[in-house]
């Protein structure tokens, strides 16, 4: 056995430990990676999956045209200042016949939302013949009641509810006259202050229309940027700068890219605030260098035989380009347009630039009505104080994260899907 | 593996290498001109290293079949053939180099001196300090000249005083011809070297770690004639000290450094000779077509 | 017209130039025997006639929209008597807008005075002719151009070269947005900066250790221009990219180089992109997690062990920042680490070195440039974020590095000088641009810098 030997077998079990600890590390910060995934998925479904379902209640209504001051119910006029909300007391006061205390009442009748009233009239609206008849029907309850009906037992004692309502709200469930449903509202009416009203239709919409004008823009600007890069662009320094700005903008914060917007869209151009149009323009700018950079990949990876073969044919530069490398390129591209949509759907901070955060109840309609997106939704309603919003705001970022997750998808499968292996 | 193992058993019941070309009956007509065993003398007194039936496989494909071979102590024995026979995998077997690649598996005997390479007690990084390997492109660290040399008595704390440190790092540097050239310049970066040089600088690292045996695997594929003439003479002056296996696609550099060849053909070990019987009268026909240029 | 209507009729008169065009190719070429007598196939000549149709009617129309509004406006206001004309920026905006309103009818003429229901409608015929001027300016000019294109067309009509010359200019146009972008982002907040340092003076800005610009709310009030001393948020952000800094590159790094060099390929399809769902995540979902989990969780366990943390701190949005710069790290490192070829680390094993010690001693200092401009980067993603630290961090410009108090960063006070309403030129809007532009530079120079080293990396090893 040789001095090597020897001395070499004497540092082993030193170096065999360095080697583990050192692998342990790797090992502790994958899985701190993992499980702050694994924390924040879970945190988010824990706190928002309550907010897909919401309780109603179950009231004996009468159309009383006394009480709705309504005669003909075939009249839009009075329809519309048709009391319907007394109607509403009227019947849970029926309830709860020995309530009768004002303030009591007030209590009483706060256990409804507002919604129910407008519920009542769409009925009427749709069936004069109601008025003046009685019929049983489910109304939706108001957040604090429905959060307290939610809650666990020890979720119930720091509801927002007075001893009193406590008692009420428990009776009806006793009684089973409450019941939980799906809350449509969630995925059919656009903001409110009222969490149990509140919906993200107007900012899906807001984000369907934003998306739509980037990509619009984006796709066919990118593609025509990394075209004339790849295959027209000569090699000299205006070439070089071009690249060096995509780069750069690449990685310029996204906020910067919202002052772009305010300073020039609204403040020069005088564009509209709040608009998809302008959040459009502004994202395009962002993702701009995204899909730059993937196209132009997409392009690289079409060999160069079949440019040559082509133009061995007598066709013209251009005619290469469009008929050869675009098609055969196109996959890479549109993969690269979906992750760069991906990532505009999931911006904010350009979007609070340009003034799409406002209070928007009406469905925006246009790409020129004023509108929000649901990323600034979710901002919007982490602020607000009510805990019931806590709830509306993680079922906002579960749809998001599964639109989100929806295109990455998309793109995956596609790129599997359509890649050509050369 | 199934073949591998198939292969073992068919292998293990006769055991020498003086058989006669099998019978071309028994044989479907692509397998006609393999011999059954290695033909030649694979085998030598008290060797350095010793192999017997040993295959290896990547995944589904099999790289080696059923190769037996002794390499003596202090020869130089170089390994030749056409691209993709298998010679580098073999080599890359005998310092278990090839634990890098997760599909590859080896089975059969592979002994140094009286130890199992793939024996579970065997340990990987003290049979790298006692086989050391040279590759086939220069790979300096991108380190100065004296940090890749001392990277490895550091490693394995071969020295425990600075002067004794600088004493190896001369005296690797020296052996490798490698000394006068650079004594000035020991710290400027070992990438800024010429190739040649920087082939020297490898094997200078190698040998700082003072192995036993030296693997090269076409060490001057990489290389111009000069420099390759520089990495033969050295060859020459190291086989006093090491035993030497080498793996090189020119034939002339394999008669000129090696006492002995062995001659591989698509992952089989066809014959091994002494280099001359090799080059002037090989025994089988394929090793005679290929010294002859038929293939290569 | 509208200009809905206008692009579509704009649409069809193109189309019908398209077709023209392609018509006369055709019937050119029969009698020379087919239309292999023509230069260029009868496409190239339809789309010529096309462009022809459109370009010019296209940058007329969009030079007309950008710039007719304010030159109407313009005019509007220089109508008015000189007695009423607002001398400041301020005052002409609020005049502009009355005026504005009682056009379109949100404000009635009776509430203003005779001179601005005057202006009022003038703004209003003003606005009907340009339109009608446009309508008319376009539409002569697409039939011009698609016109003459057609009387053009002829066998030896370098048609195709043309197109394609005309493609090709607008493709280097598409590309050449970059730089407009660049230098968008540059005016944008450069001009209002300069605005806000003739109103405060630079170095108060840049060495200022106060932050208070909601005094500057109201004029006639005694401090009237508020603090703007940009240190405490300098401060601010460092300490929460810091933070998250601290996270993210031992993690990263860690992860990046288990999964390169060690983890079975199985866990690495799976645990890669795993991780890189961390980097998909919308930094207003990292915001909400930061605010309403990992915040009261950290004060909690404060009160614990009896510290007092703030409810904004900085440790909490630097935690949730560094989560999300993971993946940043781990894939541009894994990205250099794989780039160092595999010829060193069969250089160090065959020296009989273990994995660590390869990787610790080779892979790691050569792949140590590339990993630094992989941080850099990383920084520059910290620096620049802003919805984790509009949710979680404070609004209060508190000057500390204690992570466990509240600090504000730039970009929280960007957001928040520039929500809700107030006139554009106070000294609070504009500061919002002069952080900006800081922002962009910094930013800037970071990437540049981060990239440079990337590419220098990159070439090394090709």
């Amino acid at each position: 056995m040789s001095k090597t030997t020897e001395k070499v077998r004497k540092t082993l079990a030193r170096r065999y430990r360095a080697e583990r600890r050192f692998k342990a590390f790797g090992i502790v910060s994958i899985v701190i990676g993992l499980s702050a995934l694994l924390l924040l998925f879970g945190d988010i479904i824990g706190k928002g999956h309550s907010a897909f379902f919401e309780h109603y209640v179950e009231l004996s209504i009468t159309y009383d045209p006394e009480t709705l001051e309504i005669e003909d119910a075939n009249d839009p006029e009075q329809l519309r200042y048709g009391n319907f909300e007394g109607v509403v007391r009227a019947a849970i006061q029926e309830r709860f016949p020995r309530v009768e205390e004002r303030q009591d009442r007030r209590a009483l009748n706060a256990l409804l939302s507002t919604s129910a009233g407008y519920e009542l009239r769409d009925r009427l609206e749709a069936d004069p013949s109601l008025l003046g008849q009685k019929e049983t029907l489910w109304l939706q309850l108001d957040d604090d009641a429905d959060m307290f009906l939610k809650g666990s037992e020890k979720q119930r004692e720091n509801a927002r509810l007075s001893p009193q309502q406590r008692e009420w709200v428990l009776d009806l469930e006793a009684a089973g006259e409450t019941r939980s449903e799906f809350n449509r509202s969630l995925f059919t009416s656009g903001d409110s202050r009222e969490p149990e009203q509140a919906g993200i239709l107007g900012a899906i919409l807001g984000s369907v229309f934003t998306m739509l004008v980037t990509l619009a823009l984006s796709f066919p600007i990118g593609i025509a940027a990394a075209i004339y890069l790849e295959e027209f662009a000569p090699k000299n320094r205006f070439t070089d700068f071009i690249e060096v700005n995509i780069n750069n903008l690449a990685a310029v914060p996204s906020i910067i890219f919202g002052l772009l917007g305010l300073a020039i869209f609204l403040s020069w151009f005088g564009m509209p605030r709040s608009v998809p149009l302008v959040g459009g323009i502004v994202l395009t700018l962002m993702t701009l260098p995204t899909v730059i950079i993937s196209s132009r990949a997409a392009i690289k990876a079409v060999p160069p035989s079949i440019r040559e073969a082509a133009m061995g044919l007598g066709a013209s530069k251009m005619q290469v380009v469009l008929h050869h490398v675009l098609p055969l390129a196109m996959p890479g591209m549109l993969t690269g347009a979906i992750i760069g949509m991906a990532q505009a759907l999931g911006e904010t901070a350009p979007l609070l630039m340009i003034g799409m955060v406002a209070f928007i109840v009406e469905l925006p309609t246009g790409p020129l009505s004023a509108a929000t997106v649901l990323p600034v939704q979710i901002f919007l309603w982490a602020g607000s104080p009510e805990q019931s919003f806590v709830a509306l705001t993680s079922a906002a970022i579960m749809v998001l994260l599964a639109f989100l997750i929806a295109m990455n998808t998309l793109a995956v499968v596609l790129r599997k899907r359509l890649e050509r292996r050369w | 593996m199934d073949t591998a193992e198939k292969l073992d058993k068919n292998a293990s019941g006769r055991n020498h290498a003086e058989e006669p070309l099998i019978d071309l009956e028994e044989q479907p007509m692509q397998e006609t001109r393999y011999p059954e065993h290695t033909v030649g003398t694979p085998f030598v007194d008290a060797p350095k290293m010793r192999f017997r039936d040993v295959n290896v496989s990547y995944g589904d494909t099999q790289a080696i079949h059923n190769i037996s071979l002794d390499i003596g102590k202090n020869e130089v024995i170089s390994l030749i053939g056409p691209s993709g026979c298998g010679k580098s995998t073999f080599l890359r077997c005998l310092n278990r180099m090839n634990d890098t690649i997760d599909i590859c598996r080896v089975s059969g005997e592979l002994f140094l001196e009286d130890q199992d390479l793939y024996d579970s007690k065997m340990d990987v990084v003290e049979l790298r300090a006692r086989v050391g390997m040279v590759f086939q492109k220069p790979n300096p660290f991108p380190k100065s000249i004296y940090d890749n040399v001392a990277y490895g008595p550091r490693l394995h704390g071969l020295a425990n005083k600075k002067f004794e440190l600088d004493e190896i790092v001369e005296t690797s540097l020296r052996k490798a011809g490698l000394w006068e050239e650079v004594k000035d310049r020991l710290h400027a970066p070992g990438t800024g070297l010429s190739g040649g040089q920087q082939q020297r600088l490898c094997i200078a690292r190698t040998i700082a770690v003072s192995p036993e045996v030296v693997l090269m695997d076409e060490p001057c594929s990489a290389l111009d004639p000069i420099a390759t003439a520089k990495i033969e003479e050295l060859i020459d002056e190291l086989t006093e000290s090491y035993t030497i296996a080498i793996v090189t696609h020119s034939m002339q550099q394999a008669a000129r450094v090696s006492n002995r060849t062995a001659y591989f053909h698509l992952g089989r070990l066809i014959e091994v000779n002494d280099t001359e019987t090799v080059f002037t009268k090989p025994e089988h026909e394929l090793t005679e077509a290929y010294i002859t240029g038929r293939f290569g | 017209m509208q200009t809905g209507n206008l692009l579509l009729l704009l649409v069809v008169l193109i189309g019908l130039a398209y077709y023209l065009g392609h018509r006369r190719a055709v019937a050119m070429a029969r009698p020379l025997g087919g239309i292999r007598h023509l230069h260029s196939l009868p496409f190239y000549y339809a789309m010529r006639s096309a462009l022809w149709c459109a370009m010019p009617a296209l940058v007329v129309l969009g030079c007309w929209l950008a710039f007719d509004d304010s030159i109407i406006r313009e005019v509007v206001l220089n109508g008015m008597p000189v007695d009423l004309r607002p001398a400041d920026e301020a005052g002409r905006s609020l005049m502009l807008s009355r005026i504005g309103n009682v056009a379109s009818g949100a404000l009635s003429a009776d509430t203003v005075g005779p001179e601005v229901a005057a202006a009022a409608e003038r703004l209003t015929s003003l606005r009907t002719t340009s339109a009608m001027a446009l309508t008319v300016v376009v539409v002569v000019l697409a039939m011009m151009g698609g016109a003459w294109a057609w009387l053009k067309v002829s066998p030896t009509l370098r048609a195709r070269q043309q197109v394609e010359r005309v493609l090709q200019f607008l493709f280097m146009l598409c590309a050449t947005l970059a730089i407009l972008t660049t230098v968008g982002i540059l005016f944008s907040v450069l001009f209002e900066s300069i605005r806000f340092f003739g109103k405060i003076p630079f170095s108060e800005f840049l060495f200022g250790l106060q932050w208070s610009p909601q005094t500057a709310l109201r004029a006639d009030q005694v401090a009237a221009h508020g603090a703007f001393g940009a240190i405490p948020l300098f401060v601010g952000t460092l300490l929460i990219s810091a933070i998250a800094l601290i996270v993210a590159v031992p993690v990263g790094l860690m992860s990046a180089i288990y999964l390169a060099e060690y983890a079975h390929p199985k866990v690495r399809s799976f645990a890669k992109p795993a991780l890189e769902v961390l980097a998909g995540v919308p930094t207003v979902v990292y915001g909400f997690f930061a605010a309403l989990t990992v915040a009261p969780f950290i004060r909690n366990i404060g009160e614990a062990v009896g510290l007092g943390v703030s409810s904004e701190s900085a440790l909490a949005a630097g935690l949730v920042m560094g989560v999300m710069i993971i993946p940043f790290v781990s894939s541009l490192s894994d990205d250099v680490i794989t780039a160092v070829p595999q010829a060193m680390r069969d250089g160090s094993l065959g020296l009989g070195a273990t994995r660590s010690e390869t990787i610790k001693k080779v892979i790691f200092p050569a792949a140590l440039p590339g990993i630094m401009g992989g941080i850099l980067l990383a920084a520059s993603r910290a620096i620049g974020e802003t919805m984790i630290v509009v949710m979680a961090a404070g609004l209060a410009a508190n000057l500390t590095v204690n992570p466990l108090e509240a600090v504000t960063t730039i970009t929280v006070q960007i957001v928040t000088l520039l929500t809700g309403d107030q006139e554009f030129d106070s000294a609070k809007t504009l500061a919002a641009f002069a952080l900006g532009l800081m922002l962009f530079l910094t930013t800037l120079a970071m990437n540049v810098l981060a990239l440079h080293i990337v590419r220098k990396y990159r070439e090394q090893y090709d």
